[in-house]
């Protein structure tokens, strides 16, 4: 489904700032994999995310998503394949365009755009369908400004248009970060939902090491820009908090010393 | 009384036929958010290039479509200056509106061009409706016509485009790029059409101005986005109301028309039209000024 190849990325090259943010990356996903991603700050997570998508070219390595070479392959045109929520609620939506206009957007993911009408009256049963199922009463607003919507039911909005496509790869990075632990949940919920009702294959960068543990059927912790530790199945289920402290321990050969992380 | 009357007729011509510049502006500034400078040049360009035509014997309509494919033509190379090279926006517009102030010159040969001694689209209109009608209309009434027609004509194109998927996404591309590059759509390619569909209105509308004022000059386009968005401001402002994209792009077309009727009464009032640009300088600096004022007040 997704295969990482000895990826390397390095950021700023040959100046202060330098920050090799990629080194050996090696990753392999099975269809139907859910993978939560866990690792200090700079490990790398948000940066194979956006390796993945195509954000930014790699410097050397090979990226191949559902058995095509995307490694040259600029952002919009792997896009067909993935769908992506990002950590700030803004970035995943258009602010400025009704909420029906930015499905009409997800929906024409990856297609060819041209001078058919941007949306077509058939379609929108469609989302309203696709918005009851959020719960929040989105499908009575379908004419209402994005930018008018809290940042965590844009978040919701936002996980909706990354899966009305159904996408190969799901990349969600720290999409639940910005939002009061209310709303987190709401959000992860529908997550889970929506990843287990359409079978989709998903990676969930997380700071959170109780949702990396309970979530998914797959765990991957990163550091210094590539992969420690790989657990799955029953292993991943019987995980204690403290267990995964003491494999970055091990694994690192450092302290586990990110507040963000220990009190999470 | 008589003499403010007049000057307002024509300042309501001449807002209609810069309406469809601003329409352009309107469509960098505020649809894709960038402050798009290769204006001045391209409304100069439509100009030179329609009045070039037109003294040499070349049908009028003709004239007007290349205009508009110039226009076109130079904000592709601003895009693809901005898209390809990267070159920051504004810096790509000064550098596409500074060269066409020396291909201006080029296609014209001269910095100004008259247009005596041959028939405008608005003459040969003028003698076709009285060919048809019987009725003879003044030159201003005649380009008065022509301008609604057309002004109307353009925002509908403009309306159904931007309903479209493509349209959808270059309007989606002034609020998040991010989001639309995810979705699949190069925005490098949106960027690029908008510029190209800004500058041939403008080019059509720099072509109108010169047929309407009988010559057409290379300084003819300077101060235009400043214009532009004085036209824009004064829209957004007074026509609050207009909610739907049909009604924006009608209050900005509108939003000209005022500029122009305010700019008439001050000449009337004694200012010399060397003065105006300073003014309007000053009407879109306090307009843009006003939201930020608002927000110390609350304390910010």
């Amino acid at each position: 489904m997704l295969e990482l190849r000895n990826v390397y990325k390095t950021f700023n090259i040959g100046t202060i700032n330098e920050k090799k943010a990629l080194q050996d990356l090696n990753l392999r996903l099975y269809p139907k994999d859910f993978v939560t991603v866990i690792g200090g700050n700079g490990a790398g997570k948000s940066t194979m995310l956006n390796m993945i998508a195509g954000v930014y070219p790699i410097d050397s390595g090979q990226i191949i998503i559902d058995g095509t070479d995307m490694t040259n392959k600029p952002e919009y045109k792997r896009a067909y394949l993935l769908g992506r929520v990002f950590q700030d609620p803004m970035r995943g939506t258009a602010g400025g365009m009704e909420i029906q206009e930015n499905l009409a957007m997800a929906y024409r993911r990856g297609k060819r755009r041209g001078l058919s009408w941007g949306i077509k009256a058939s379609e929108k049963e469609i989302y309203k369908e696709a918005l009851k199922m959020l719960d929040l009463g989105l499908e009575n607003r379908m004419t209402t400004k994005v930018g008018l919507l809290s940042g965590g039911q844009r978040q919701a909005l936002t996980l909706l248009m990354a899966t009305l496509q159904k996408p190969q790869l799901l990349l969600l990075d720290e999409h639940t970060a910005a939002l009061d632990p209310k709303t987190a949940k709401k959000v992860l919920d529908l997550t889970e939902h929506l990843v287990e009702s359409q079978e989709l294959t998903a990676l969930m960068v997380t700071h959170n090491m109780k949702d990396a543990i309970h979530i998914g059927n797959r765990l991957i912790m990163m550091y210094d820009g590539h992969v420690i530790y790989d657990v799955s199945g029953e292993e991943k289920k019987n995980l204690k908090v403290d267990d995964l402290l003491q494999k970055f321990v091990t694994a690192s050969g450092e302290e586990f010393a990110n507040d963000r992380m220990m009190l999470a | 009384m008589e003499g403010i009357l007049l000057a307002t007729q024509g300042a309501i011509v001449q807002g209609i036929l810069w309406g469809i510049m601003v329409l352009g502006v309107y469509i960098t500034f505020r649809v894709l958010d960038f402050a798009d400078m290769t204006v001045d040049g391209s409304f100069a360009l439509g100009g030179a290039v329609c009045a070039t035509m037109i003294t040499k014997g070349i049908n009028p309509f003709l004239a007007i479509i290349v205009a508009i494919f110039f226009g076109v033509l130079a904000g592709y190379i601003t895009g693809f200056l901005h898209t390809v090279f990267q070159i920051p926006g504004i810096l790509a517009g000064i550098l596409t509106q500074i060269s066409l102030y020396s291909i201006n010159l080029r296609i014209m040969g001269r910095s100004n061009l008259p247009l005596l001694k041959v028939d405008t689209m608005f003459d040969i209109v003028k003698k076709g409706i009285a060919n048809l009608t019987g009725i003879t209309l003044s030159s201003v009434h005649t380009a008065l016509l022509i301008g609604v027609i057309l002004a109307i004509l353009v925002i509908s194109l403009l309306y159904w485009f931007f309903g479209t998927e493509i349209g959808c996404a270059i309007r989606a591309t002034g609020n998040n790029e991010y989001m639309v590059r995810a979705l699949g759509q190069n925005t490098n390619m949106t960027k690029v059409f908008a510029l190209m569909i800004s500058n041939g209105l403008i080019g059509l509308s720099g072509a109108l101005v010169a047929m309407y004022q009988g010559f057409g000059d290379v300084s003819m386009g300077t101060g235009a986005i400043v214009i532009g968005l004085a036209s824009i401001v004064i829209g957004e402002v007074l026509f609050k109301r207009f909610k739907s994209f049909f009604g924006k792009f009608m209050s900005v077309v509108l939003g000209a028309i005022i500029y122009r009727i305010i700019v008439a009464y001050v000449l009337q009032m004694g200012l010399t039209a060397s003065d105006l640009k300073l003014l309007t300088a000053i009407v879109v600096a306090v307009a843009l000024a006003l939201p930020v004022l608002a927000k110390y007040r609350k304390g910010w």
